[in-house]
């Protein structure tokens, strides 16, 4: 389908939310923004919460619509949706890029859902100095979305971008 | 009872499971043994806050007055909450907190899963959404009540009560309240004893061997307890009705 340039427009408007907690990401590249569509002359967003108890979703979905007025894309309107259900597959790996350049391991590829189940560790690198060699000092962090670890070579704490 | 009224009162019941277990979890935020796990038994409650809301705005729309999640929180009262007695037990030490936290999220897991293929599409979305955070939570009860089991002599017979004690108000869960048939899944009893069974073993703890068990609270026959909790909830909003920041 060919984006409009409505659409397009409301896209790179919207690369330029970012997030509250992770103010080095957009909207658009941790996967919150799901559909753009004009229809009927009127743009029409999706967006979709990370963790469901997620603070920052209602700050986001109030920047998205501050941002989309900014640029005089009215008339638009912005729902939340919930399916299909945000994964961290959604970050972009520009997003994930940006994420590991802040000090926030990113997530690793495979699901965690059946880590975590079954208890297996991974091997998380230190955004700090690269290393392997590190440790999870708890599976809740400073924010819904991430974990607790820390590097058993630098020696530093650092979070990491839990897979969900 | 209509279609509707059933759905209505199921999509109450899970909402309220997670509101009164969410609230009663956050009564440990700054008060934990540690700090992470201060920090790990808030993100449940948060997590759990948020399903809550997930819920009750379903439950809003299937009522149809207009109302919103925060009004289904903060304006019924205790007749009309449906949540398992479990969720409404009052933390006690932190054995009993994972005790209860354990035996609720090994059955709030099976649940989700089943749920996640429900036919109806806004309890499908709910527990697709949920299971993920979940899961996490599973593996953190489970974890600690095999800490607290295979750990020292003191932490094996505080969890091994705390166990003892809540065991009571695990069954309430499988016994079915008229609304829910046909919309929550059924039989779950027999894979939550086995998973259970095999937690408590690694823990080397005993598995309860008490079948009496309480109900009500899913048709609104609730503990003392409850009354307090929304006391505290419930005060700032009716003393100051729509206060906003």
């Amino acid at each position: 389908m060919v984006m409009t340039d409505l659409e397009s427009k409301a896209w790179s408007t919207l690369s330029e939310v970012e997030d509250p907690e992770i103010p080095v990401i957009s909207v658009v590249d941790l996967g919150i923004v799901r559909t753009v569509e004009e229809k009927d002359g009127k743009l029409h967003v999706a967006i979709t919460p990370t963790y469901s108890g997620c603070p920052a979703t209602q700050v986001i979905e109030d920047s998205v619509v501050e941002a989309l007025r900014k640029s005089g894309l009215e008339p638009f309107d912005v729902k939340t949706v919930l399916s299909p259900c945000w994964s961290t597959h959604m970050i972009s790996e520009f997003g994930k890029q940006k994420l590991k350049d802040y000090g926030i391991a990113p997530p690793a590829d495979d699901s965690t859902d059946k880590m975590a189940l079954m208890g297996e560790e991974r091997q998380i690198i230190c955004p700090n100095c690269g290393s392997n060699n590190t440790l999870m000092v708890s599976q809740f962090g400073s924010t819904p979305c991430k974990a607790h670890f820390k590097c058993k070579d630098c020696l530093e704490p650092f979070d990491y971008f839990k897979c969900l | 009872m209509s279609d509707n009224t059933h759905r209505l009162n199921v999509a109450l019941h899970l909402g309220d499971n997670a509101l009164i277990l969410g609230h009663r979890i956050s009564e440990w935020c700054g008060h934990g043994p540690v700090l992470e796990q201060d920090i790990a038994m808030t993100n449940i409650a948060l997590d759990l806050i948020g399903q809550a809301k997930m819920y009750l705005d379903y439950a809003a729309e299937l009522e149809g007055k207009g109302n919103d999640h925060d009004h289904l929180a903060y304006k019924r009262d205790v007749l009309d909450f449906k949540n398992l007695l479990i969720a409404e037990i009052p933390n006690g030490d932190f054995a009993d907190t994972i005790a209860r936290q354990f035996c609720f999220d090994q059955w709030h897991f099976l649940l989700l899963q089943e749920l996640s293929n429900s036919d109806d599409p806004r309890l499908k979305e709910i527990a697709q959404k949920s299971l993920k955070e979940v899961t996490y939570h599973k593996r953190w009860s489970s974890e600690w009540v095999v800490r607290l089991g295979d750990g020292t002599e003191e932490s094996k017979e505080k969890i091994q009560r705390a166990i003892d004690d809540i065991w009571y108000y695990t069954g309430e869960a499988f016994i079915p309240a008229e609304y829910e048939k046909g919309i929550l899944p059924e039989n779950l009893n027999d894979a939550w004893m086995q998973s259970v069974k095999a937690v408590l073993e690694e823990a080397t703890l005993e598995m309860p061997t008490d079948e009496w068990m309480q109900d009500g609270g899913k048709t609104g026959v609730h503990t003392e307890h409850l009354g307090f909790i929304l006391a505290e909830m419930q005060f700032l909003p009716r003393a100051y009705p729509d206060a906003t920041w």
